[in-house]
């Protein structure tokens, strides 16, 4: 050692010249604070404080011991000073940073990645335990972010798996402990991913790589397996991390939930008993019997049994005596319960009748599928079946209700959007669930509801989306016609569950009478008139209200656009009568004999006609019948000389045999 | 041969087989008419898938109407045949004694008639056509002309509105359904009556399709046209044998089927005017 000593001493006397440039030297030029050079093109300042740097950790370092290539001959030095490698002396960090994400980039000349003085400072470094320090704990986050944040270069441009990182973990409990609370203690980037060495995942040798992410998280949760020891036994969790849930595959990294589960059953224990299938509650003696790999196979395969059975308590024999409520799905699936509460299946439970349906009714329990899994009672094409449980005529909902609606799954299944769904598959079509919703089902006359009058076009525009936009532009759109008549809405002619094909002879025939239900009065001379009459007999080419008016994009005759508009009838007529000209289109197509002063030629016509046709049955009828009694009198003489005629040729005959 | 088997032949031929047409085509043109005028009722709509459908009962009935047209040509070409061969001039042919036309005789007719219904006379001596029957003839030419032209108009809309305004559409509607109802009422009602129902006739008078009326009868029945023939000596040109039984058994069905069908459209009219008239 005191060789070692001497040998420096030596050293440094043999060499005077490499002290002679002593730090005042330097900040001769450096401690000016205009002082600037342009190096590639761009100005820099190359002011030094002394101050920051007498107080920073290299305070005692000369500026030579970093700036090696400064000649001392030569004062000022050449502009361009080779950069100053930390590692010559942080030997051990330098290793670090070669292997990691960083260094590679340094390595590869990429120009994002970043130096050692890009997070350290240069001249100004101070001690991390100083909260000044640039990469003290509460720094961290927004120095990470700086680069780590959206929007960025790095964040855009380089492969980075996982996103929103800064806002995640600021709303996380790492992050709001040490960004709202001011623990440093907390975990910041750095904890996690090391400072240096910044690994990805796949990595074995990274910090959160599968294998040694739970004791990165053990440094600061200390025997966190006394806590999880339900799930993961004893020294198995960090043994064998992987072929155990890591700490991320619940706490998602950056996004850690502040959500502590009471002990956390396993539910390992929990099948002790519920995986035999002969347990029976004591109560009502019902099955208790849990088929796990029905659960495993579920929507709620990653869920444990005491997640959902929260009431559980760990120091009890039995821990599930202490369960006293059901199950309440709304703990997760928020949203939805606040649905389901408003809707009437909801109200109906609450009003504890015994045959409101619940969650379990519909979704089921242990087994529970997404709705896209066709084995799934919600999948849509096992939907009207679903609801048709309680809702098919004679059965627990059609009993207590007192609507018009009869049969509705027989006559779903027979509608358009039944057929679609029922026969041809076709798994977009409207099921039950689309017109009333999974959850908020309401009745037609709450102004919530998804059928109420007021909101059904948009129900229906959810999928009909070009009929609603032309209905919003027609005489029946409240957004047009204001009147005090209620105006119609998609199921007033479509009805509600018998929806037909509008192409299909029922329902060209029906909408007629649909139609006339407001439009009596022109309805029934339309059926006055020839179009309307062979309507009647079941005809369906004939021109129907739709086919000369439009269907869902019907205006006012008054406007430019209607098809019936002065501009418009002709070519409307023209549809089924190819030679139609204008006064063709002058045809009354809902005229009447039976008003005078709308229709005079038709009135007089009709009474003409009607007048000859009394007139002559009354003169021809009168003559007839006085006829009669004078006609049986004839015949009776007929007869009477038929007889005697052939009397007569008897007796011509009987003596002409006797000449013989 | 007795007096019994001898007939006198009062139609011809082509009359006959003419008036066989009209029946078919008359009864075709009321039964889908009448399915269109009364479509509301239960039986139009019966009626109307029978002839196969709406659109199918409108080519019947058109088919129907050109056979009409037809027969009512092949009339008119008759007359003219008649006139060139039996006629000097039209005037003759119109004003002779086998005219058509109504003539002095057919007032004084229905004048004695009146009387012989009211029992202050006996019956008048009719001659070959009674005015009943004139009244019957000229209603047809009435009809082809009222029902014709208006249905010609409705068959052709497009053609006819370059002529006319549409409501003559409307009011060509109104005319041919009402004519049409006026014609298939008098027809099923007057006509048959006048004919076939009244109890001298009682049930069906089949002259019309044998063109043969026993001489007894025909001697009562239209006494004039039997002196007149007398005394010209012409008689014996008329006297006929009847057809055999088959062949007036055959006449009897057509007869009856034609009868039936046109007193089912007759009830069917009453019913729908009746009861469910709108």
């Amino acid at each position: 050692m005191n060789k070692i000593i001497s040998l420096l001493v030596f050293i440094i006397l043999s060499f005077p010249q490499i002290f002679s440039q002593s730090n005042e030297e330097c900040l001769m030029c450096h401690d000016d604070p205009r002082f600037k050079a342009k190096i590639n093109k761009r100005t820099v300042s190359l002011h030094v404080s002394p101050n920051s740097f007498t107080s920073s950790v290299h305070g005692d370092l000369d500026c030579v011991d970093c700036h090696e290539d400064i000649d001392a001959e030569n004062i000022p030095h050449r502009s361009e000073l080779t950069k100053v490698e930390c590692g010559d002396c942080h030997d051990e960090v330098q290793e670090l940073y070669v292997e990691c994400f960083h260094g590679k980039a340094k390595e590869k000349g990429d120009p994002l990645a970043p130096l050692c003085q890009d997070c350290h400072g240069n001249h100004d470094i101070i001690p991390v335990k100083d909260h000044y320090s640039a990469v003290a704990p509460l720094k961290i986050p927004s120095l990470c972010g700086r680069c780590h944040r959206e929007g960025t270069p790095v964040q855009l441009q380089r492969n980075i798996p996982q996103d929103r990182i800064l806002e995640n973990y600021s709303q996380s409990i790492h992050g709001e402990g040490l960004l709202n609370k001011g623990l440093v203690v907390s975990a910041t980037c750095v904890s996690c991913h090391s400072p240096h060495r910044i690994l990805p995942h796949t990595d074995p040798r990274s910090t959160i790589s599968r294998q040694n992410i739970a004791s990165t998280c053990a440094v600061c949760h200390a025997e966190i397996e006394t806590v999880h020891r339900q799930i993961i036994r004893g020294e198995l969790w960090e043994k064998q991390a992987h072929i155990l849930p890591a700490c991320v595959d619940c706490h998602q990294p950056h996004e850690i939930r502040r959500v502590y589960y009471d002990y956390g059953m396993a539910d390992k224990d929990c099948l002790e008993c519920h995986d035999n299938p002969n347990i029976v509650a004591s109560t009502d003696g019902r099955s208790l019997f849990i088929n796990y790999e029905e659960l495993k196979l579920s929507r709620h395969t990653n869920i444990a049994c005491g997640q959902c059975h929260s009431e559980v308590n760990l120091s009890k024999h039995r821990p599930c005596e202490t369960i006293e409520k059901d199950v309440d799905c709304s703990t997760c699936h928020e949203e939805v319960g606040v649905e389901y509460s408003i809707s009437m299946h909801g109200t109906l439970v609450a009003e504890m009748d015994e045959n409101a349906p619940t969650c379990k009714e519909c979704h089921g329990t242990h087994g529970t599928l997404g709705r896209l899994n066709p084995q799934s009672p919600t999948f849509a094409i096992n939907i009207p079946n679903l609801c048709g449980k309680c809702h098919r005529e004679g059965e627990t909902a059609t009993v207590r209700y007192t609507g018009t609606e009869k049969d509705i799954v027989n006559h779903y299944s027979q509608s358009i959007h039944g057929k679609g769904l029922l026969k041809s598959g076709l798994t977009v079509t409207a099921t039950c669930t689309d017109c009333h919703t999974a959850h908020k089902v309401l009745p037609h006359t709450n102004p919530e509801s998804s059928i109420n009058h007021n909101n059904i076009s948009n129900t229906c525009g959810t999928c009909h989306h070009g009929i609603e936009e032309q209905f919003a532009k027609s005489v029946h759109s409240p957004l047009i016609s204001d009147t005090d008549k209620e105006l119609p809405v998609c199921f007033d002619c479509h009805s509600a569950h018998e929806i037909k094909r509008a192409d299909t002879e029922g329902f060209k025939l029906e909408i007629m009478t649909q139609c006339g239900r407001c439009h009596e009065e022109i309805a029934e001379t339309y059926f006055d008139t020839y179009h309307g009459k062979v309507s009647q007999l079941g005809y369906t080419k004939t021109a129907k209200c739709y086919d000369c008016h439009g269907a869902h994009d019907i205006l006012p005759t008054i406007n430019p656009e209607s098809k019936l508009s002065r501009e418009n009838v002709v070519e409307t007529c023209r549809t089924c009568h190819p030679s139609a000209n204008r006064q063709f289109a002058g045809y009354l197509t809902h005229a009447t004999h039976h008003d005078p002063d709308k229709y005079p030629f038709l009135f007089w016509a009709f009474w003409g006609m009607t007048g000859l046709l009394v007139g002559t049955f009354i003169i021809a009828g009168a003559h007839t019948l006085l006829w009669l009694p004078r006609s049986l009198e004839w015949r009776r003489k007929l007869k009477k000389m038929k007889k005697e005629n052939d009397e007569k040729s008897e007796i011509n005959e009987e003596n002409i045999e006797e000449k013989e | 041969m007795s007096i019994k088997d001898k007939y006198v032949l009062r139609f011809t031929r082509l009359n006959r087989g003419l008036h066989v047409f009209m029946i078919i085509s008359f009864l075709i043109l009321s039964l889908t008419g009448m399915s269109l005028k009364f479509s509301y009722t239960g039986w139009a709509k019966v009626l109307s898938k029978f002839f196969g459908g709406f659109e199918s009962a409108g080519y019947w009935h058109r088919f129907a109407a050109v056979i009409m047209i037809i027969v009512f040509v092949a009339h008119l070409v008759d007359v003219v045949r008649v006139k060139r061969k039996e006629f000097s001039s039209w005037k003759a042919l119109l004003i002779g004694k086998n005219s058509m036309l109504f003539n002095k005789k057919d007032w004084q007719d229905f004048k004695e008639s009146l009387k012989w219904f009211i029992g202050k006379g006996e019956r008048p001596e009719y001659g070959r056509w009674t005015y009943w029957e004139k009244f019957d003839y000229f209603a047809v030419f009435w009809g082809m002309f009222v029902i014709g032209s208006t249905g010609m108009t409705l068959w052709f809309p497009e053609f006819f509105t370059n002529f006319f305004p549409g409501w003559m559409l409307n009011v060509a509607t109104i005319i041919h359904s009402d004519e049409a109802l006026l014609a298939t009422g008098f027809i099923f009602t007057i006509h048959f009556f006048n004919t076939h129902l009244r109890p001298e006739k009682f049930p069906m008078d089949i002259v019309i399709f044998s063109g043969r009326v026993p001489l007894e009868e025909f001697k009562l029945d239209r006494p004039q046209e039997y002196k007149e023939l007398v005394e010209k000596g012409e008689l014996d040109k008329y006297i006929v044998e009847q057809y055999p039984p088959i062949v007036l058994r055959g006449m009897k069905i057509f007869g009856w089927t034609a009868l039936s069908i046109g007193f089912s459209i007759i009830i069917w009219i009453i019913y729908a005017m009746i009861f469910v008239y709108r």
